[in-house]
């Protein structure tokens, strides 16, 4: 049975039809097509799939797609505005903080969730924002250190 | 942040690198922090299927029949695939280069030998329709003993677990049950000894776990061929792989892969590609097969666990004159690439060090365990852990500091390694310098001055205790004996306690003249090669 879900995904109405009991992971992949949203373990502990969902950091993959009808959901597909990276893409790809990339996408909007509530956090603020998210290529000070650097060089930007 | 020290052999390298020192960009960066990156499974097929592996709850059984009748007529499900619809069910990965028995089935045929067995798969239109067919698959087993200890494993009346290697034993070269090292005589070695320690070490199996599970999707080409898109490491490898397993010529698949989100090594065992091929020859259809988090962790092949046994003679001066290594790898039920990690293993031994008398015994042992493979310098790794643990113990047991203990110990250029090639481009020395600079870890002066040149170091040790390097059996005399032991510290000087160093520093320490920059060299490469060993020649 096949149910009918509307939401705005990164400024934009979208809607598709899911099965009964879909998560949130899968419909935005193979029903909307926005593939930058990866899965890493469907079971809610890796992070990898982190998506926003009314500016709050949640994992797609436990997440209900009934749930999110009419609700407002970011991804890493949506930060980038035109040939503009955002600051916080920038400063990863400057500051080397993604080795296989996998992780990536996830870290980025847990990172973003963070900017987004607090311009200027701390080391020890950013260590608490990425601390659902599993990196394997271990490259953790990279991508504090990215993160501090996004805050610092623009805490205008990312709204 | 990295730091270059051009000051160490600065004599011996060209400097004008282009490239080396500068940061790069990495060339998938920008695809990385936008999302675009394509990972296998960010590739879209219409009606794609899904495949499912039926896997064994025993770690050791006999099959005595499967009943997959009623998962067949399951909603959504397309095929079964069964251990007979497998071309060429028999497969060792390093078969490709001759290397190894043909050992592991893609699917099992009469007995399981670890948990987590792959027995049978299901096609489905979904993940979830495959699962709930696999949960109508009746299998009916008769638990065989098993067994999980690579001792175990070797004691006469322990299970055999590999019909390929029936004495639990990888067979190197037809005929060796194990790799062997013999340089020296260790056991005479060890009755001159100060100290002999006898130490054991266990390294346990270690997940990969990347956060790409391991997977793949093959689909039906336009011309007969199977485009296969994969998480692999090893792009070719798979592909020889899947060919061998599905009796196809290989210029019938097209492989594309290349990112992959994160291996460490557990992505080159080609553990998804054959079925999923398989299956969509079966079904002429797209079909994924993608490993859940679960079965990453459960079922793909970890880093082996190891057992090691190390024991030492180890002069008061801090000379370790004898090393004798046992060491066991655990390659699981199959070899897959543990055998290689043996031959690493007997190659890295005895670590670093200059050492007279050296004798190891190395074995690739079959368990009912999770077969093993590769992860980031298996064969070494664990085989270091040991080392430098024991290298640590032995400092303490003679009262000298670790480090001190590990330089005086190191290997120079020119020294006679226990595989009886000369070392060469020797750096631990330097590395241990720089370390202890760093952490401002005190080294006495001539430790501070000693250097990985051919001789180069403190000949600070009494050249009495040269005549107790030399081996010590008649045995010995036939090689190692007869090859002038070139040991730094054996250098005759003046002699003097270890621990009241002489302010002098050492002859040999002195630095070589430059050599002269060879002729249209542009740069270091040719010089600084590790396989032909030409830096300091």
């Amino acid at each position: 049975m096949k149910t009918p879900i509307q939401f705005r995904l990164n400024g934009e109405d979208v809607a598709t039809f899911a099965d009964g009991g879909a998560n949130l992971l899968d419909v935005l992949r193979e029903g909307v097509g926005d593939l930058s949203v990866k899965g890493g373990c469907w079971q809610g502990t890796c992070g990898t799939c982190t998506v926003l969902i009314e500016g709050v950091p949640r994992l797609s993959c436990v997440t209900l797609a009934e749930t999110c009808t009419g609700r407002s959901i970011e991804t890493t597909a949506g930060l980038r505005h035109g040939a503009d990276l955002h600051p916080l893409q920038k400063a990863f790809m400057e500051r080397f903080a993604a080795q296989c990339g996998y992780c990536t996408p996830g870290m980025l909007m847990a990172a973003k969730a963070l900017l987004d509530r607090n311009p200027n956090p701390s080391r020890e603020d950013v260590v608490e924002a990425i601390g659902g998210n599993i990196c394997r290529c271990t490259g953790y000070e990279p991508i504090i250190n990215a993160v501090l650097d996004a805050a610092r060089t623009d805490s205008r930007r990312h709204t | 942040m990295l730091e270059f020290r051009k000051d160490i052999f600065a004599d011996e390298r060209d400097d004008n690198l282009m490239e080396i020192g500068q940061p790069t960009q990495r060339q998938d960066m920008l695809g990385h922090v936008t999302g675009t990156s394509p990972y296998y499974d960010d590739h879209r097929f219409a009606n794609l299927l899904h495949l499912k592996i039926l896997r064994s709850p025993h770690a050791h059984a006999r099959i005595r029949s499967i009943d997959d009748s009623v998962a067949a007529r399951a909603p959504g499900v397309k095929r079964i695939i069964r251990a007979a619809d497998v071309p060429v069910n028999l497969n060792t990965l390093l078969g490709l280069i001759q290397f190894g028995k043909d050992d592991e089935p893609s699917l099992a045929t009469d007995i399981v030998r670890y948990k987590g067995e792959p027995i049978l798969g299901v096609v489905a239109t979904s993940e979830r329709a495959a699962l709930e067919a696999l949960a109508l698959v009746r299998v009916s087993y008769d638990p065989l003993p098993a067994v999980f200890d690579v001792e175990e494993a070797l004691k006469p009346g322990a299970p055999s677990v590999n019909p390929s290697y029936p004495k639990n034993t990888f067979e190197y070269y037809g005929k060796y049950d194990h790799q062997k090292l013999r340089y020296g005589d260790a056991d005479a070695a060890f009755a001159q000894a100060d100290v002999v320690l006898d130490e054991r070490y266990q390294m346990s199996p270690i997940e990969h776990a990347p956060t790409e599970t391991n997977g793949s999707i093959a689909v039906p080409d336009t011309n007969g061929r199977f485009i296969v898109y994969t998480s692999t490491q090893a792009l070719f490898f798979s592909l020889d792989t899947s060919a061998k397993i599905n009796a196809m010529p290989s210029n019938q698949l097209h492989f594309i892969g290349g990112t992959v989100g994160g291996g460490f090594g557990g992505k080159v065992d080609t553990m998804t590609e054959p079925l999923s091929i398989l299956a969509a020859r079966l079904t002429g259809a797209p079909v994924r097969y993608r490993f859940s988090r679960h079965e990453e962790m459960q079922f793909g092949s970890p880093r082996g666990g190891e057992r090691i046994y190390i024991k030492d003679g180890v002069m008061k001066d801090g000379r370790i004159i004898a090393r004798k290594v046992r060491a066991y790898f655990d390659s699981g039920a199959y070899t897959r690439l543990s055998s290689y990690a043996v031959v690493k293993c007997a190659a890295h031994i005895p670590g670093p060090y200059t050492i007279p008398n050296v004798h190891a015994d190395v074995f690739c042992v079959f368990t009912n365990r999770t077969p093993a493979t590769a992860m980031r310098g298996f064969g070494v790794t664990a085989l270091d852990f040991a080392l430098e643990c024991q290298m640590d113990k032995g400092a303490t047991a003679i009262g000298m500091d670790p480090l001190e203990y590990r330089i005086l110990n190191a290997y120079r250029d020119g020294d006679m390694k226990a595989h009886r090639r000369e070392a060469k481009n020797c750096a631990l020395i330097e590395c241990a310098q720089v370390a202890a600079e760093k952490a401002n870890w005190p080294l006495r002066d001539e430790f501070r001055k000693m250097s990985s040149r051919k001789d180069g170091g403190a000949a600070h040790v009494g050249g009495a205790a040269d005549r107790t390097r030399a081996p010590a059996s008649p045995a010995a005399t036939r090689a190692p004996a007869s090859t002038p032991q070139r040991v730094a510290y054996e250098r005759p000087a003046p002699a003097s306690p270890p621990r009241t160093a002489p302010a002098a520093p050492p002859p040999r320490s002195a630095q070589p003249p430059p050599p002269a920059a060879p002729a249209g060299s542009t740069h270091g490469a040719p010089r600084f090669s590790s396989v032909f060993g030409t830096r300091r020649r």
